[in-house]
Parts: structure tokens; C-alpha cells; sequence
């Protein structure tokens, strides 16, 4: 049991997706303007993550070496349909606020990376960790990034006025200002990271 | 790490010179054109170049205190790149503008790459477009110059850039600096004072400022208005930041190149760009956007540029 929460806290912290791994660095510069698009963006991406190490753990032995990257692809896309059909039904603004980065999820990098790194080699219920793990880590990330952007670049943290008077840095709003955030923070973990060890 | 002990090839010539020295020369080539804004827009003028100044300063040493670097505030590369984000903003904006400005240029735009020398944009012209990227609306409003009331009103290449041409302006008033703009670029001929010096003191080269600016005029000339070949090239030259650009950003020691030969493609190439934005882009002006795009290709060109190694095929 704690090999298995070893494996979710990995993602987190000495793995995390966007700050240790730099990967799937497209959504988060895309979509990080505002708290509710990242947290949302975080949830998909998790449960494609979820669902794609699972299958792909389950019947990573019967499929072929030379076409395992379309038998991947084929089981994350189903999930990502899932996933898009079911935001389209119940959420429609979330939908409109992440337009193509939804179905995007299909070429993300840590989704495609997790089940050829982890998921081809390890069991189902170590990859469902891992997936969880990595997804947490990735929506925490995206919390992170998009309260800055968002309290900066409009005065606000998911929706409600921060300041009584600020002038919003609109830089922050934009795709520079992401790249800033992410460079600024990347730059801050690693010095936290050079102090441990 | 460092070793105290230097050795360089011969010649070993001693010259009176120092990094900081040469700093301090540039903050005082630019002290008449600093002073021309402030008599042609008044005190707060000169409000915003102390803030912009004392923020530069300020935010150097803290960072350095913070990172346990040692202590540079006194070389004046802040202090210069406080007073040029200064002199690229206009007179009447709120006090926090030149403050944040500054603390972005300092922060941002030199000590992330590691200080003095190490970074690759131009620090005053990172934070001009900070501010102008994050709150266009103060960096847009323009004082009325010899008005000390804050009235505002277009630069004549806004104005320009509107389909209106401000027919009261005389090549004079460009040239003295009677119009609209930031406080630093407006008087042309203080500046022109201060890029004698530095050209007397051999601070600069012609390389750099002067293909830049014929570039400029040219191209102007070439695509004007009306048609080829009757563009109003001297318009272009003594309007928006195209002389406190060309004599005092351009030629940033770290951010240009080393050859001769490199600081006459960065300037043509920071000609084009400039005229490019200015005739067909979306903003009015584009010295800041052409001299920061062209510090990004600086690293190519040098790669390029290299001098040939004596007895080296």
C-alpha cells in the first residue's frame, strides 16, 4: 500500500508533470488565463489519464510492439471523446472557455508519455497510481500557474474581485504572460530543489 | 570559483576605464535631454524619471541581497537602465508605472540571466514593453507639450497613423522637441548633444545609430505616402524614439554586436523593422519592438560576423 501512494506522490512533487518533466506545456500555456479553466482542464486531463493507463496496463501484453503508439492513441481518443462529450452535455462554458485544447488531450504529452514510460511495463494498479498521481500533480500545477495569471492579469481569483481598486496587468492575460509565469516558477522550484540537495 | 589573479594577452595597455565610469558618462550625455523633457513637460516629469531611477536602483540591490550576490548598485547600469525606461515613458503617468516598469527592466530583464553583461534584451526597452503590453491606456496618453496641465494629445505619429497629419508642427518643432511624446525622445537636439559626447569619447561607434537611422529614412522615403519616392524621410527621423533608440539603446554594449561588421546588419535590420511597423503595423511606433527583435538575433549575427584569426584561412 505505501509503494502504491509512493507512486501517487511521485507525480506530485519529484515528477510533476509540468514543473519536474516540462511536459504538456501546450494546454497549460493555453489554457492557464483563469483558475476555473485549469481546474477543469486539470480534471479532464486526470481522467483521460485515469482511464488510458488503466486499459493500457490491462492489455499492454497483447498488443503488437511495432503498433503500440496507435493502439495508444486509440485508447486515450476514446477517452478524450468521453470526456469531450461529456463537458459539451454538462458544463457548455467550460467547453467553450478550452475550446480545441479538450480534444488535444489525444496528443498531450504526458497522457502519450505516461502509457509508453509506465503504463506499457508496469501492473494496472501501479499505473492507476501513477496516472493519478501525475494527474493531481498536473492539475495542482495548472491551479497554481492560472491563480497568479488570473489574480495579475485581472484582479480577480475564480471570479471574484480581489482588489478594490488594481489596474490588471493585462500581459498576464496573454500567452507572454503564461511563459513568464512558467519560467518564473520553474526557476523557483529548481532553487528549492538545489537547497535540498 | 574565481581566480584573483588576470591574465590577458599582450599588449597590456592600461586606460583609464571601467565599466562603471562609462556608465556614469552615458547618465550624464543623457542629462540634457532629460532636462529638455522636463522644461518642455514639466515637474512631473521629472517625478517620473526620479521614481523610474530610485526603483532601479532599489530593485538591483534587493535582488542581489536576495540571491547573495555582491553588491553592484552602485556601478550605475541600474541607475542608466532606470533613466532610459524613464525617458521612454510620458510625463503624466500614475506613480506606480515607472516604479513597476523598473522593477520588471532590473528584475526581469537582467538579473534572471545573471546580472550585468549576461542578459539579452535591452533591460529599459523589456520594461517599456512590460508596461505598454500590461496598461496600454497611461502608456498611450501623451502630455501637450509647454501645457502643464496634463493635456493630452496625440504624437504626430499617431497622428499619422490615424490618416491626419498635425499641419501645425514645423521640422523646427520636431527638432526642439514641441510636440507630444515621451519624455526622453521629444528633444532631439539635447539628444543629439549627448550623442556628441559619447561619440567624442569614443563610447560608441557610427556604425550602429547611423545605418539605423538612414535605413529608417530611406525606406520612409522609398514607401511614402503618396506613392514611391516621396515619403517625408526627415518626418520619420526626428519623430517617435528613432534618435534616443539609435544613439542610446541600440548601442548597448551587451545587447549588440561585437563586430563592425555585425553593428552594421543589427542596424540596417533594426532600420527595416522600425520603418516596417511604423508605415504597415499595428502601432504607431516601433523603434522599442525593432531594437529588442534584433537583440534577439544579435547571437547569430555575432556567430557570423567573426573576424578572421590572423594567418587563419
Amino acid at each position: 500500500m505505501k509503494r502504491l501512494f509512493n507512486e501517487f506522490l511521485r507525480g506530485i512533487v519529484k515528477e510533476n508533470p509540468t514543473f519536474v518533466l516540462v511536459l504538456g506545456l501546450c494546454p497549460t500555456l493555453a489554457v492557464s488565463v483563469s483558475v476555473i479553466n485549469g481546474i477543469g482542464m486539470g480534471i479532464a486531463a486526470t481522467f483521460v489519464l485515469l482511464g488510458s493507463n488503466i486499459i493500457i496496463a490491462g492489455i499492454k501484453n497483447s498488443i503488437p510492439e511495432r503498433i503500440r503508439i496507435p493502439c495508444y492513441i486509440v485508447v486515450i481518443a476514446t477517452f478524450v471523446t468521453i470526456t469531450e462529450m461529456m463537458m459539451k452535455a454538462y458544463s457548455p462554458a467550460l467547453d467553450r472557455a478550452l475550446g480545441i485544447y479538450v480534444p488535444l488531450i489525444v496528443v498531450n504529452c504526458i497522457v502519450l508519455g505516461r502509457a509508453e514510460a509506465y503504463a506499457s511495463k508496469n501492473t494496472v494498479a501501479n499505473s492507476f497510481f501513477d496516472g493519478l498521481g501525475m494527474g493531481v500533480g498536473f492539475t495542482l500545477a495548472l491551479i497554481l500557474i492560472s491563480g497568479i495569471r488570473e489574480a495579475l492579469g485581472a484582479g480577480t481569483l475564480l471570479g471574484h474581485k480581489l482588489f478594490v481598486s488594481f489596474d490588471p496587468v493585462f500581459v498576464m492575460g496573454m500567452p507572454s504572460g503564461a511563459l513568464l509565469v512558467i519560467g518564473l516558477l520553474l526557476g523557483f522550484f529548481n532553487v528549492l530543489k538545489g537547497r535540498k540537495t | 570559483m574565481k581566480s584573483n589573479l588576470s591574465v590577458g594577452t599582450s599588449p597590456h595597455l592600461h586606460k583609464d576605464e571601467s565599466v562603471s565610469r562609462i556608465m556614469w558618462l552615458v547618465v550624464l550625455s543623457l542629462a540634457p535631454a532629460g532636462l529638455a523633457g522636463v522644461l518642455i513637460f514639466g515637474l512631473s516629469a521629472l517625478w517620473v524619471i526620479i521614481l523610474g531611477v530610485a526603483s532601479a536602483v532599489f530593485s538591483e540591490g534587493i535582488i542581489q541581497l536576495l540571491t547573495k550576490k555582491r553588491l553592484t548598485v552602485l556601478d550605475g547600469s541600474a541607475f542608466l537602465t532606470g533613466l532610459l525606461l524613464a525617458y521612454n515613458l510620458p510625463a503624466h503617468v500614475p506613480f506606480w508605472l515607472p516604479i513597476a516598469g523598473s522593477f520588471f527592466a532590473v528584475a526581469i530583464g537582467k538579473q534572471v540571466f545573471g546580472g550585468l553583461g549576461q542578459n539579452i534584451f535591452n533591460p529599459a526597452l523589456v520594461g517599456r514593453v512590460f508596461l505598454m503590453a500590461s496598461w496600454p491606456k497611461y502608456m498611450t496618453a501623451f502630455t501637450k507639450p509647454l501645457n502643464y496641465d496634463a493635456i493630452t494629445c496625440a504624437t504626430p505619429l499617431a497622428a499619422l497613423k490615424e490618416g491626419r497629419v498635425l499641419e501645425n508642427l514645423s521640422k523646427w518643432d520636431l527638432f526642439l522637441g514641441l510636440r507630444g511624446g515621451c519624455i526622453g525622445e521629444v528633444c532631439i537636439l539635447a539628444l543629439l548633444l549627448g550623442a556628441l559626447f559619447l561619440f567624442y569619447k569614443k563610447y560608441i561607434s557610427w556604425h550602429i545609430p547611423l545605418t539605423y537611422i538612414v535605413t529608417v529614412g530611406v525606406f520612409t522615403y522609398v514607401f511614402g505616402q503618396k506613392g514611391m519616392f516621396s515619403g517625408d524621410w526627415l518626418f520619420y527621423i526626428l519623430s517617435g524614439g528613432l534618435i534616443l533608440g539609435a544613439f542610446f539603446m541600440a548601442t548597448d554594449y551587451v545587447t549588440s554586436p561585437l563586430t563592425y561588421r555585425g553593428q552594421v546588419i543589427f542596424g540596417i535590420g533594426c532600420g527595416l523593422l522600425t520603418a516596417i511597423i511604423r508605415l504597415w503595423g499595428g502601432y504607431p511606433e516601433g523603434v522599442s519592438y525593432a531594437i529588442l527583435m534584433m537583440n534577439g538575433a544579435t547571437p547569430i549575427i555575432d556567430r557570423f560576423t567573426k573576424n578572421r584569426v590572423y594567418g587563419k584561412r
